[in-house]
């Protein structure tokens, strides 16, 4: 992990997601500021050469006003001392000399400054670099709550544009910073050697900037802040419309979804001209300031030549300085710009990076060791964090599968039948009892080694955009061809892909071959098939599929099963009915339990459940006895 | 470079695994640096600023002028004023009056100029933006179907980001290339010899600009190609969250985008070593054009040739002569990438939508809510047609279902009943209208849809069933949720029908979204409806809600229903079964289960759906049958 502990919130993210979708960032922004540059300190070779290099080109660029200044000195002292032969080619000579030394203070000070460019460029962009491995290695562990809550759109926006904002930072805001400070500091011991008064006078509009700036700087990241959080707003209404365009053509709401969109990218326009009119108005009364300042160079130095206190030469470098430094003060409005985009990004990342998963592993956990492959419940108690503390998911659940079992679950809507799944893949913790995996609590073993175990198979698969083979593999990417294709078949879905012109290959997810419901479903069981963990969770995953079908899926699944434990989450009780054990919950409560034919004897509640369903089903008895 | 990160529990990279789209992005377009056609089309989006931007060219000009005017002053007042014996303090203090005018003048231009540019590259960013977006909306659906939505998002995003990027930093560009001419025409004019001499310089940039190009090109396409993959990895791995953890695929990936993200690192650092290879180049040159002023200069004022202020103001001039050429220089990367940019966005701007109203469409008013499809074929790709002379008519009133294996065409058929796309031959009257003679908005006030899988936006439960129906009271979206049975669940949830839905109502169950999209389409209250049944089957209670609310929603209108549900497919009207694109059967539940044909041997097969049959059943059936 990234993140250096300047002030580590130690906040759990179940904590910060308080139903909010944006979470705020602390109005400390130096905490910020000062963590991204301890960042750019793990690259110490580099930081030091970059401001090494940073230093000696703002020396050397100092040097090239003093040769001005002689060399208008040097062509300036014949005409005062007369014309002679010997004075001509001795300042001849002098003047030679010094454009050698203009040329060669130019080229160093190029050399210099390209080295910091480089170098700056360089450490911001390992930054960068470190910044987007922490940040998807941290989205990869943020459970699932948290990912409800927050806007896919708004997580891409902060993993490309806030990077890039942060990235900047050492560059742009940093190095510049340092330049700044050498020209002016060096400028003022020269400038002062000189003569004193001019030299405040010169640099008098140094304060006046500071200040400016650091207020400017303030009320730029205000407007940084609110611009970042406008456009991720902008950006969710712009993807739900395009993921949703058939919605919008169904109703023909184009004008609706172009008012909506205007509403929100109005105010986003507003923000940016806000943010030009600070940005603008600081930076032109900076070089206002920085020319009154050389007004009164020109001023007081004309007067004091005058009288002969300085030399034209001296009073010709006092400006040429002074000209060095008008790119740099134009420079500081982009400098507290970058200050104030680096905090604001910053602040954005590292909220999501300081995050604590609420599920990792317990200090010290162990691999799962599978011996014989039995998970049991054991009075569980469960309440999801967001819920009213009376409200418990799941309060005494007691379940035992050995492998060859099937339990099935069912129950109605809001029972708890998902969260079942969710637990065993240890996707959110018990608050009281435990479940174990041959006899292991499963917050005493690591993550990696339980989701092994523990095959999940889901209701809506995510399809990535890449061939059949690579989704069917996704969890086992070093699974053979003879493994995958055996899955798929007992999916029922090898027949399917073969008949394809690609075959294996063909391209799947959003630009590829479209599959229907029922398709992805069966290509998620046969993704977890393959795996062979020692538990196999089916979540609602054949809602999909037809009846016919899943009968096949079953008989083929028979030898699988075997070895696993299968729990199978449904509401249509065809998938179930074979089970083992059938558990029905109701209010988070198993409230009756025992096969298919011991529940219908029973009378309750699954009985008159899958009396409803026969209605439903409309089943008519041709229908279900003819060949 | 890369760290110490990579922690691959596994030896080797795994054969199948990739992450990231694999697709390759256009990324060819990208190269030039100044396009005349993008740079044509910007203009016309200025076109609206017109004024405002007359005013800030010429705020440049006058501030151009004033910047230009600043070392002449100082030079006037090096040669007149401080001139031994010549008593200029007078005059030194007239001067300074005028540099404080002309400083002054100097502060104002810059501050308009700035305020103007900043303020119209904002406008033209978020126009171009809405323009693409508008566009977006109308465009055809066949264009959509193909293109990846992240992609869209990238032009929509990072494309105009990269054009904010050069508009920010162009709006010195323009005053620094302003100041550039009038240097070269103040330097030539004070003295012709000294100018020429300075100049002279120049060439010698150009020619290693012209050495340094093509390299720096190709550094600076790989820095965006490795981007843009990185990026696509990242936003793959935010959407398929779940799967990841789940799978257990954290650590894989990781490895994979840790690859992924090195190459872009390499990338970078290449470039920004051609970016700033230039800068000891420009300055090196500078120090040159200062040697020879001095060293000529400095002889032509020994030689008395020349008066010493013109040397300290070339030498002024001199040092802001190559700051503009040095931003140029480093601006290079920023204005290919907007090129680039600009090239993406017009062209989404330029995909035809196909489906268009024409000149003279109709605004469909009142109609009988028929339905007639006429030797309809159509296919999404020219030869490839996915329904094959289709013809059927539905009465006012009539609920027709459709069904047939999974390809057979009900898709096509509810999507060319609303003029999502046109069709290659024949025609589809909606109330006897072609629905290529009446407008698309009418169309779509006389059709509800819902589709299969329902879709909820972020916003309130009360927003997403009055949707587009802005002007619908809070009583009528609560008495379309009594309807279709939503009021009850709805009330339950926290805040009512004020609940905001989570991201893709990851808050609601399936079934009780099906509702809520049911409720909107009630809303909407068209005279006819289409609905595309969802396959997957929900809990029975929520299953009997939603039959009843279809019962509701079917009542009074016309409805056309690719079916799933076999109450639904008994309680239609009619029933027409598909395959391959063509009608194979129509008819009432039982006298297709007389006729014998696929419809009754799916039937008895137990096939509830007819949708999700595999292949190889749907072939044998079909072989037995014959096709009739």
């Amino acid at each position: 992990m990234t993140a250096t502990t300047a002030s580590k919130s130690q906040a759990r993210e179940d904590r910060n997601s308080d139903g909010t979708y944006r979470i705020a960032v602390s109005k400390i922004d130096l905490n910020v500021l000062w963590r991204i540059t301890a960042m750019s300190l793990r690259h110490p070779g580099r930081m030091a050469l970059a401001v090494g290099a940073t230093v000696l080109a703002g020396i050397f660029q100092l040097y090239v006003p003093q040769y001005l200044g002689r060399a208008v000195d040097q062509a300036r002292g014949l005409l005062d001392g007369g014309v002679t032969a010997a004075g001509q080619a001795a300042a001849e000579e002098a003047l030679m000399a010094t454009a050698l030394l203009l040329i060669g203070a130019s080229l160093l000070r190029g050399l210099f400054t390209m080295m910091q460019n480089y170098q700056g460029e360089a450490v911001g962009q390992l930054i960068g670099y470190d910044m987007r491995l922490a940040y998807y290695r941290q989205l990869q562990r943020l459970s699932f709550s948290w990912h409800d809550k927050i806007h896919s759109g708004d997580l891409i926006t902060r993993g490309i544009l806030d990077i890039e904002g942060v990235r900047l930072w050492t560059s742009t805001g940093l190095l510049r910073f340092v330049l700044l400070s050498v020209l002016i500091a060096g400028g003022a011991v020269i400038l002062f050697r000189i003569d004193v008064v001019l030299g405040l006078l010169a640099l008098s509009f140094v304060p006046i900037v500071g200040v400016r700036a650091s207020i400017a700087r303030l009320k730029l990241r205000d407007t940084w802040m609110q611009l970042q959080d406008e456009l991720s707003r902008l950006s969710q209404v712009m993807e739900e419309n395009l993921v949703g365009i058939r919605v919008v053509r169904a109703f023909a709401a184009q004008a609706y979804e172009l008012a909506r969109y205007d509403k929100v990218s109005n105010v986003a326009l507003n923000v940016t001209h806000k943010r030009v009119a600070l940005f603008v108005t600081s930076t032109t009364q900076m070089t206002f300031v920085y020319f009154i300042a050389m007004g009164l160079v020109l001023w007081v130095g004309g007067l004091k030549t005058i009288d002969g206190e300085i030399t034209l030469g001296q009073l010709a470098q006092f400006l040429a300085f002074m000209t060095i430094l008008q790119m740099p003060v134009r420079q500081i409005g982009w400098m507290i710009n970058s200050i104030a985009r680096a905090s604001t990004c910053g602040g954005r990342l590292f909220n999501v990076l300081d995050l604590e998963p609420s599920i990792a592993d317990a200090p010290g956990a162990r691999p799962l060791a599978i011996t014989d492959g039995v998970l049991r419940f054991e009075a569980v108690d469960f309440r999801y964090p967001a819920s009213a503390q009376d409200q418990r998911t799941l309060s005494g659940i007691t379940l035992e599968a050995r492998p060859g079992q099937t339990i099935g679950i069912v129950g109605p809507p809001g029972s708890g039948k998902t969260t079942i799944a969710h637990l065993i893949g240890r996707f959110y913790d018990v608050d009281a009892g435990r479940i174990t995996i041959d006899g292991q609590d499963i917050r005493d073993v690591t993550l990696t080694s339980l989701r092994r175990a523990v095959n999940i198979v889901q209701q809506e698969p995510f399809l990535f955009t890449a061939g059949i083979d690579h989704n069917l593999a996704y969890g086992d990417p070093w699974a053979g061809r003879g493994d995958i294709e055996r899955s798929a078949a007992t999916a029922q879905l090898h027949n399917y892909i073969e008949s394809l012109p690609k075959g294996y290959q063909t391209l799947v997810g959003e630009r590829g071959v479209s599959l229907s419901g029922g398709q992805r479903q069966r290509l998620s069981i046969a993704r977890s098939v393959l795996l062979g963990g020692a538990v196999l969770v089916f979540d609602d995953s054949t809602a999909a599929i037809d009846v016919a079908t899943e009968q096949r899926i079953t008989a083929a699944l028979r030898d699988v099963v075997k070895t696993r434990a299968v729990i199978i989450i449904a509401h249509r009780l065809s998938s179930l009915i074979h089970a083992d054990e059938i558990v029905f919950l109701d209010g988070g409560k198993i409230i009756e339990r025992g096969s298919h034919d011991e529940l219908i004897a029973l009378n309750g509640r699954y009985a008159s459940l899958y009396a409803l369903q026969t209605r439903i089903d409309d089943a008519d008895e041709n229908r279900l006895g003819s060949p | 470079m890369p760290t110490d990160t990579t922690a691959t529990s596994e030896p080797e990279r795994p054969p199948l695994a990739v992450v990231g789209s694999q697709i390759s992005q256009d990324e060819e377009l990208f190269g030039r640096v100044f396009d005349r056609w993008v740079v044509s089309r910007f203009l016309i989006y200025l076109r609206p600023y017109r004024r405002r931007i007359t005013v800030a060219i010429g705020a440049v000009l006058l501030f151009t002028l004033m910047q230009l005017a600043i070392p002449l002053v100082i030079r006037t007042v090096i040669d007149r004023a401080l001139v031994p014996g010549s008593g200029g303090r007078d005059l030194l203090f007239i001067l300074v009056i005028a540099f404080g005018v002309v400083i002054t003048v100097n502060y104002l231009a810059n501050h308009i100029q700035e305020s103007i540019i900043g303020r119209v590259a904002g406008h033209l960013l978020f126009d171009l933006r809405r323009a693409m977006y508008a566009h977006l909306q109308y465009v055809s659906l066949s264009f959509m179907d193909k293109t990846e939505v992240g992609r869209l998002m990238s032009r929509l995003q990072g494309d105009i980001n990269a054009l904010q990027e050069f508009l920010e930093s162009s709006i010195f560009a323009i005053g620094d290339f302003v100041l550039l001419i009038g240097i070269i025409i103040v330097l030539l004019s004070l003295d012709l010899r000294l100018g020429a001499m300075t100049l002279s310089v120049v060439p010698m940039l150009l020619l290693v600009r012209i050495i340094w190009l093509p390299m720096a090109r190709k550094a600076f396409l790989r820095t965006r190609e490795t981007s843009s993959a990185t990026n696509a990895a990242l936003a793959e791995s935010i959407h398929g969250v779940r799967v990841v953890q789940e799978l257990g695929r954290e650590e894989v990936n990781f490895a994979l985008f840790d690859e992924k993200a090195g190459d872009n690192l390499k990338a970078h650092l290449l470039a920004s070593k051609f970016t700033n290879v230039l800068i000891p180049v420009v300055d090196g040159l500078t120090g040159l054009a200062m040697a020879i002023i001095v060293i000529f200069g400095g002889g032509l004022v020994l030689d008395q040739a020349l008066d010493i202020g013109v040397m300290v103001a070339f030498l002024f001039y001199v040092q802001r002569f190559f700051d503009p050429i040095r931003s140029l220089t480093i601006q290079y990367s920023i204005m290919q990438r907007a090129m680039a940019a600009g090239q993406r966005i017009f062209e989404v701007l330029d995909v035809k939508a196909e489906v268009a109203d024409k000149p003279n469409a109709l605004a469909l008013d009142q109609i009988d809510g028929s339905i007639e499809f006429d030797h309809v074929t159509f296919g999404y790709v020219p030869g490839q047609p996915v329904l094959n002379d289709i013809s059927f008519q539905i009465a006012p009133g009539e609920t027709v279902a459709l069904v047939g294996p999974t390809g057979s065409g009900k898709t096509s058929i509810t999507a060319l009943a609303h003029r999502f796309y046109d069709v290659s031959e024949g025609a589809v009257r909606i109330g006897g209208h072609d629905v290529r003679d009446v407008t698309q908005s009418s169309l779509g006030r006389h059709i509800a849809m819902v589709l299969q899988e329902p879709f909820l936006f972020s916003g309130t439960i009360f927003e997403n069933i009055r949707y587009a129906h802005t002007n619908t009271s809070r009583d009528a979206v609560i008495a379309a949720a009594q309807a279709v049975g939503a009021h009850d669940f709805i009330m339950r949830l926290t805040a009512g029908y004020d609940t905001v839905i989570d991201q893709g109502g990851a808050n609601l169950s399936l079934g009780q979204r099906q509702l809520l999209t049911f409720a909107r389409a009630l809303v909407a209250n068209a005279q006819i409806l289409i609905l595309d049944e969802a396959t997957a089957s929900v809990d029975s209670y929520t299953e009997l809600e939603i039959q009843r609310a279809l019962a509701k929603l079917l009542q009074g209108r016309t409805a056309l229903v690719i079916a799933h549900r076999l109450a639904t497919i008994r309680g239609a009207d009619r029933i027409i079964v598909l395959q391959d694109g063509r009608i194979i059967e129509t008819g009432t539940h039982d006298t297709l289960m007389a006729s014998g044909g696929l419809y009754s041997r799916l039937y008895r097969m137990n096939y509830a759906s007819f949708d999700d049959i595999p292949e190889d059943q749907v072939r044998s059936l079909s072989d037995n049958t014959g096709q009739t």
